[in-house]
């Protein structure tokens, strides 16, 4: 059975639109298999109330506007009659003497830029975190807000122990039970996965014979980056300042010693 | 020669009306007073004041505290509840170092990572202060002598 989970919703229908969607009125019974025909369907649905829509006349038909199949385009040179006419869907330019098997259709096979984004109920803005890798392992950071990557915008602030604005990865995270009050601030729009992605010089021509030395491996600071910090820190410091001893607990770093048990200690 | 003096080896005893500290098992933590024994191994314990329902409980699992409540044996949840409230147990026992170190580890467990930061930081600043007072008074004394 056909189980239609989006509504069809014809044109001429009253904007009554503000109703939340119902969940399918067609139960399973067993995969592929609904308890309700098609005709029993429709009248569960009331499809019966939604076709205000009519079939269309003869003028509303040429009234309708079609895009065009041809197009004149310029062209330059002498002698060449300026304009050639130009089809906007043209035929095929190749056809394969034997019928390519077609594949199998994917399901729910997303690219990583539409993946569903996750973020631990630990984490919210404003939560101070420790970072465990990378150049500042055992800093404890201020969370900012998750890019779209899903991987967390986070900040010192520069002032306090010298991480500026920067990307980490949740699972490489501990997530502490202090947070700083952030609703107020405000953090940049240009902010984002781009911003901070990492440059690479692509122009080797097929000679690489210095590959190594034109590609940039040190990390230039650009004006840039220096205002946005500047502009992030600026509202940051003043909500740390307020909870007493913060500041200094930004500035430390977490380390274990003898007796301190990762697994027994309350974050 | 006496190794060992007979009557001072133990302190408090396993009788009826005793308090008893439960250190595992479900009721972890609270105090019962021991209303009867069963056998070798068991007690008949009731705790109204702590909410330990009156049951069977193993000597294995009891800690036997000073306070000793003034029952007769197999006396009724009521009563035991009476010479609880009269003895004021719960109270005498708050006001106990032991109980004072429970709750110390227990709020020591549950000290987040600013907590432990900040709790460095206090200890840091008294040890200075003690130091700086015993460097003072090992000088006058080195002036002295």
């Amino acid at each position: 059975m056909y189980m239609s989970l989006y509504r069809l919703m014809a044109e001429g229908d009253k904007k009554k639109v503000a109703k939340k969607a119902h969940c399918s009125r067609n139960p399973v019974l067993a995969r592929g298999i609904g308890r309700y025909s098609r005709t029993a369907m429709y009248a569960r649905r009331a499809m019966y109330k939604r076709k205000t829509k009519t079939t269309e006349t003869k003028i509303e038909k040429k009234m309708k506007v079609k895009t065009p199949s041809t197009i004149t385009k310029t062209v330059g040179g002498d002698k060449n009659g300026g304009t050639r006419v130009v089809k906007m869907r043209k035929m095929p330019r190749y056809y394969p003497t034997e019928d390519v098997p077609h594949k199998l259709k994917n399901h729910g096979k997303k690219p990583f830029s539409q993946h569903k984004r996750n973020l631990r109920a630990t984490i919210t803005p404003g939560t101070v975190l420790v970072l465990l890798t990378g150049r500042h392992r055992g800093k404890r950071v201020v969370f900012l807000k998750q890019l779209s990557s899903g991987l967390l915008l986070v900040t010192g602030p520069l002032a306090l122990n010298r991480v500026p604005l920067r990307r980490a990865h949740q699972k490489f995270v501990i997530a502490t039970a202090t947070k700083v009050d952030i609703s107020g601030m405000k953090i940049p729009k240009t902010l984002s996965d781009a911003y901070f992605k990492k440059k690479r010089l692509r122009r080797p021509r097929h000679q690489e014979g210095e590959i190594f030395d034109t590609e940039k491996e040190k990390y230039q600071l650009t004006v840039q980056r220096k205002e946005d910090q500047k502009a992030v820190d600026s509202q940051l410091l003043p909500l740390i300042k307020k909870v007493p001893q913060l500041k200094g607990y930004l500035r430390s770093s977490f380390c274990l010693s003898n007796g301190v048990y990762p697994h027994k200690l309350v974050f | 020669m006496k190794l060992v003096d007979l009557e001072n080896v133990f302190k408090r005893y396993v009788e009826i009306g005793r308090v008893a500290y439960i250190s595992f098992g479900p009721h972890a933590g609270s105090l019962v007073a021991i209303v009867d024994v069963i056998d070798q191994n068991r007690a008949l314990v009731d705790g109204p004041c702590t909410g330990v329902k009156r049951q069977s409980m193993p000597f294995k699992c009891m800690q036997l505290t000073d306070y000793v409540i003034k029952v007769p044996h197999s006396a009724r949840q009521k009563f035991v509840r009476r010479a609880w409230e009269k003895a004021q147990v719960t109270e005498k026992w708050a006001g106990s170092n032991w109980a004072k170190k429970i709750e110390a580890r227990q709020k020591r467990a549950q000290m987040s990572d600013f907590d432990r930061f900040k709790v460095m930081k206090a200890k840091r600043m008294r040890n200075k202060i003690i130091k700086h007072e015993v460097k003072k008074l090992q000088k006058e004394a080195a002036k002295k002598a």
